[in-house]
């Protein structure tokens, strides 16, 4: 049964208040086996207490299936990319170096790449996902479009993303201001930010050439 | 920047590669190992195990169906009595075929001794090719098979067939043979 149409994922970064029950809940979800496979990001963890929840974007062109030299990672009809199938996997780690957004995880004592799934157990009978049902500031929100731009007024939901040279569009949305610039949100920017302390100086992803 | 012409969204439910062409203008090796789970031929384990689970099953049911039909469902044996020949018109070591009751598979009627006579089903056990009587050797030969039959029982001796000729229940009276029932082998 996939997922309903209507019902959509919403990650507002803002409205993160670092509490961790995310990541609770994620292991408590039927397909993660025990694991949590959401992350939480500090952003500047010395001088700020901002942190944002990485959750799987569900890519329209999936860099981690693309990559897969196993065929392992399949996405299911309603665009939602599956953890791998354990037949297939060989653990090589290929598509945990390519997610643009690092979420694949490698399971090293099942060898087997396990990734969010958007709790497809609960959201393909329409369920929110575990995350989405425990956030208390609702950073993580689970339902259709309409809803949002109820709670949301000042907010507009995103889903295209720069990395490097590639443009990525995915099934999960980010709220970002409504009056913002509309461009694409650059995935590597932060990585020239000397504040987190990578600063990367090399063209790392060729764009000087491009 | 206009990202709504980059790629077609989503809920086309059709799968997007990174160039954006359709999926049939994809060279072969990504027609071949398919992104999306309903262009893979991928089979879960959980769908096999249904599959092998409800065919296995189905088959127990067929078989138990097979044995209850052949412990309860015995069809009716006629118990007409009706005349098959003369004693006369059949020679000693000599056989004539019948229907009974009329309109069934052939029944053969087999002269052993002076005032003795069997009959049987024509058709062998095994795949219904038609006996033939060896009187002198008190056997009936199958030669589609070599399948050989009791000429006194009906019973297989040997070759292919397992179960016995359906016998032809017999009355012999003032000269004319009459056939009174059949006798269903138990299969």
């Amino acid at each position: 049964m996939p997922v309903p149409d209507q019902l959509e994922f919403f990650v507002d970064p803002g409205r993160c208040i670092g509490c961790q029950a995310c990541i609770q809940a994620c292991t408590e979800c039927d397909t993660h086996k025990g694991q949590s496979m959401i992350q939480l990001d500090f952003i500047d963890r010395a001088g700020s207490t901002q942190t944002v929840p990485v959750v799987c974007m569900h890519c329209d062109s999936p860099t981690c299936a693309e990559v897969c030299p196993a065929d392992a990672i399949k996405r299911t009809e309603d665009g939602v990319v599956q953890t791998a199938r354990k037949p297939r996997c060989i653990a090589c780690n290929n598509c945990v170096l390519a997610c643009p957004f690092g979420v694949p995880k490698m399971n090293t004592g099942m060898n087997l790449m396990m990734k969010c799934d958007m709790c497809y157990d609960r959201t393909s009978v329409g369920l929110k996902p575990m995350c989405a049902s425990v956030c208390p500031s609702q950073a993580l929100a689970f339902g259709t479009r309409e809803e949002m731009a109820q709670l949301r007024p000042r907010a507009k939901p995103v889903n295209t993303f720069q990395f490097g040279a590639q443009t990525i569009r995915t099934k999960v949305n980010v709220m970002v201001p409504k009056d913002n610039e509309d461009t694409h949100m650059d995935v590597t920017a932060a990585m020239y930010e000397p504040a987190i302390g990578h600063d990367i100086l090399d063209d790392t992803f060729g764009e000087g050439e491009a | 920047m206009n990202h709504g012409a980059l790629r077609p969204p989503v809920d086309d439910h059709r799968p997007v590669s990174p160039d954006g062409r359709p999926f049939e203008e994809q060279p072969r090796w990504r027609r071949d190992f398919p992104i999306d789970w309903e262009e893979d031929d991928y089979v879960s384990r959980r769908d096999l195990v249904k599959f092998v689970v409800l065919t296995s099953g189905a088959f127990v049911v067929g078989q138990a169906w097979i044995a209850f039909k052949s412990l309860f469902g015995r069809r009716d044996v006629p118990t007409a009595r009706v005349a098959i020949a003369e004693v006369n018109e059949v020679p000693l070591g000599g056989s004539k075929t019948f229907e009974y009751p009329q309109g069934s598979t052939s029944r053969l009627l087999v002269r052993t001794g002076e005032s003795a006579f069997v009959a049987y089903d024509q058709q062998c056990t095994h795949l219904q090719c038609p006996v033939v009587p060896r009187v002198a050797e008190g056997k009936l030969h199958c030669p589609c098979h070599n399948g050989w039959f009791d000429l006194q029982t009906g019973q297989p001796l040997s070759g292919p067939p397992r179960r016995s000729l359906p016998r032809v229940r017999l009355e012999v009276q003032q000269g004319t043979v009459y056939a009174t029932g059949v006798e269903d082998s138990p299969s």
